[in-house]
């Protein structure tokens, strides 16, 4: 059963990606807009735009564009960005693991304050400790991640400087490392001044990425537990003598967690999409804040490189999530 | 000898005002059945919420006292209140369906009271409850306690429940209409295997259930009860013998009997409830909630 719905996945997912490839492909050459001309400087005789023209493939029909284009991806050759003239593929699985480390641990941040938001509120139900994580959700929901972080910058950087608000690691330091994915290197290594230095520089962009999700998961999750706790296995607990709390974290957290499993995996793309802001407002040096200058410059391989690598990026989680609904739900499993 | 479970005078209203339970009193002894019957909304289960503490948060016990084996709760901090009830006391019930927890195994929720709560080691708590699951007659104790609830019957998970309920040795069990949800031809299996382990396990049991006919095959003691007030108390050989309330008389002729199963049923008669009525409405006239 599981085997044949990760079969299904991964075709819907192979056709998802196909799609996204030709909107993306099409799109940004429909979009105002010509990267040659941008990279000649004005007056450059009309021989030259041509020749330069040609280099890049781009006096072909878009349909020829776009099938060389995908045969050379199927062959793991992305093209070659026009601005950086590095190749697409190298410069993005360069800048990947920074985005996905400042989006796990925004996911992670946006977990454990959502979901200790959520037990907190589910064992104070009806108090006014409720109705405050109520309010807190609102706020944290109704304010976009770019503006917490702008708010952060200038509470934590500016007014009350506790943490870094520009770049992914101090210049000064000596990195070891042999993979992108500092964090995760420097914790594996033990080197923790590399951690912390990492994690001070992370922490606002990955609050600011969390709050709304964190709200969001707060705010759900409390809901499912509310739902859970008038049933009669819940009851069941109290009578044995668990307390309250432990009757949550005990027979009902897994239950609530599983609709809201969905939910987070649907909302953590969201969060990842949220990145290419949010990189941008704190330097970061991810995928996210690569993308932006990809679109100024018309940077149009480097474009189609980064928002297929995005849209793989979804599809897996989303597969991820549906897998671990399956794991967690044993009627799914057994079914 | 200190009742397993003595109530008196207890009275419970919901968040309006309305009075839900009126100044009911009733003791089981150690050992002893005592039925709780009544028609639904009588507030026969919320006697059994009250005594466990888990009254749902709209009903509020207004005056009296729940003493179990001699303890009054009222006397305890929520915390210990929680740990005598854990201790002392079991339910089985209603549903079999919704009472165990879809996505644990039957293994860690029958045995979790005897491991978390009384810290048992998990040995002694697992042959504790194979023994049990022999006891309920559960043949393939193996299987059923790796099984996830969905895996199971209702019969067997009642079984389960049931053989849950009696592990740690309680001294007072809640039965909660343990049979109710139940197919008729299950109903008298399980029946028989309550009957069974409280007859072997000496166990106080408090059964509420709307159905006479359990009434007089499960328990020695019968309260009545009507609109959250007790109309008569009496053994129950004698209750079905001589029953000395109308509404008591009324409920057993509404009862539909296997020997004449194509009779009509009767509802309640109409004079009895009127005069039951007159009968709540005076006493709730002097009765005034206690703090207001």
């Amino acid at each position: 059963m599981i085997l044949q719905r990760f079969l299904t996945r991964l075709l819907t997912m192979a056709v998802t990606l196909f799609g996204v490839a030709v909107v993306v492909f099409v799109v940004i050459r429909i979009a105002p807009g010509d990267p040659i001309a941008m990279m000649l400087p004005p007056g450059a005789s009309q021989a030259d735009i041509d020749r330069l023209r040609a280099l890049y493939g781009l006096d072909k029909s878009i349909v020829e564009q776009f099938f060389i284009w995908l045969a050379g991806v199927l062959h793991g050759d992305f093209g070659t960005s026009i601005s950086l003239r590095q190749d697409v593929l190298g410069l993005v699985m360069n800048r990947l693991p920074a985005t996905l480390e400042l989006s796990i641990v925004a996911l992670l941040i946006a977990v454990a304050v959502g979901g200790v938001l959520a037990v907190i509120g589910a064992r104070e139900r009806g108090t006014a400790v409720e109705a405050g994580i109520d309010v807190a959700n609102g706020a944290a929901l109704s304010i976009p991640d770019f503006l917490w972080g702008l708010a952060f910058i200038l509470v934590f950087g500016v007014l009350w400087p506790v943490f870094e608000i520009s770049g992914r690691v101090s210049p000064r330091l000596e990195l070891p490392f042999v993979t992108q994915f500092y964090l995760f290197e420097s914790i594996f290594r033990l080197r923790f001044d590399l951690t912390k230095d990492l994690l001070s520089h992370m922490f606002m962009p990955a609050l600011a990425l969390a709050l709304p999700l964190a709200a969001i998961i707060a705010q759900l999750l409390k809901q499912s537990l509310k739902e859970l706790l008038s049933l009669d296995y819940v009851v069941l607990a109290r009578v044995k003598g668990f307390s309250e709390t432990q009757v949550i974290l005990r027979e009902a957290l897994k239950n609530a967690a599983l609709p809201t499993l969905t939910l987070v995996g649907v909302q953590f793309t969201f969060l990842i999409g949220g990145t290419v802001i949010v990189e941008r407002l704190f330097s970061y040096e991810g995928l996210g804040n690569m993308a932006i200058d990809a679109v100024i410059n018309r940077d149009l391989p480097l474009i189609q490189g980064i928002v297929l690598v995005f849209a793989l990026l979804f599809v897996l989680i989303n597969l991820a999530v549906d897998m671990l609904y399956a794991v967690l739900n044993p009627r799914l499993r057994h079914g | 000898m200190i009742p397993a479970l003595e109530i008196s005078g207890l009275s419970a209203t919901l968040a309006n005002g309305a009075r839900v339970l009126r100044s009911v009193s009733l003791t089981v002894e150690p050992g002893e059945v005592r039925a709780l019957v009544g028609e639904s909304g009588a507030g026969k289960s919320m006697i059994g919420k009250a005594v466990l503490g888990v009254l749902p948060p709209s009903v509020r016990i207004a005056e009296g006292r729940i003493g179990l084996e001699g303890t009054d709760l009222g006397d305890l901090s929520a915390k210990a209140r929680r740990a005598l009830i854990g201790a002392k006391t079991a339910l089985i019930p209603q549903d079999p369906l919704t009472a165990l927890n879809p996505s644990r195994r039957i293994g860690p929720q029958t045995t979790d009271r005897l491991t978390k709560i009384l810290g048992w080691d998990g040995t002694r708590a697992d042959a504790r409850i194979r023994q049990l699951l022999d006891e309920v007659q559960i043949r393939d104790p193996e299987r059923v306690l790796r099984s996830y609830p969905h895996e199971l019957s209702g019969g067997m998970r009642q079984r389960v429940l049931i053989a849950a309920a009696f592990a740690a040795e309680p001294r007072l069990i809640v039965a909660d209409e343990p049979t109710t949800a139940l197919d008729v031809t299950v109903q008298k299996q399980i029946l028989r295997l309550i009957a069974a382990l409280q007859r072997e396990h000496g166990t106080a049991i408090l059964f509420v259930t709307h159905d006479l006919g359990v009434v007089a095959k499960i328990s020695q003691k019968v309260t009545v009860l009507y609109a959250g007030k007790v109309v008569e108390e009496a053994d129950t050989p004698a209750l079905f013998a001589d029953p000395k309330h109308p509404y008591t008389r009324a409920l057993m002729a509404a009862t539909p009997k296997y020997t004449d199963p194509f009779a009509s049923l009767k509802p309640v008669d109409e004079a009895v409830l009127a005069g039951l009525a007159t009968e709540i409405a005076a006493a709730d006239r002097d009765w005034r909630a206690p703090h207001g």
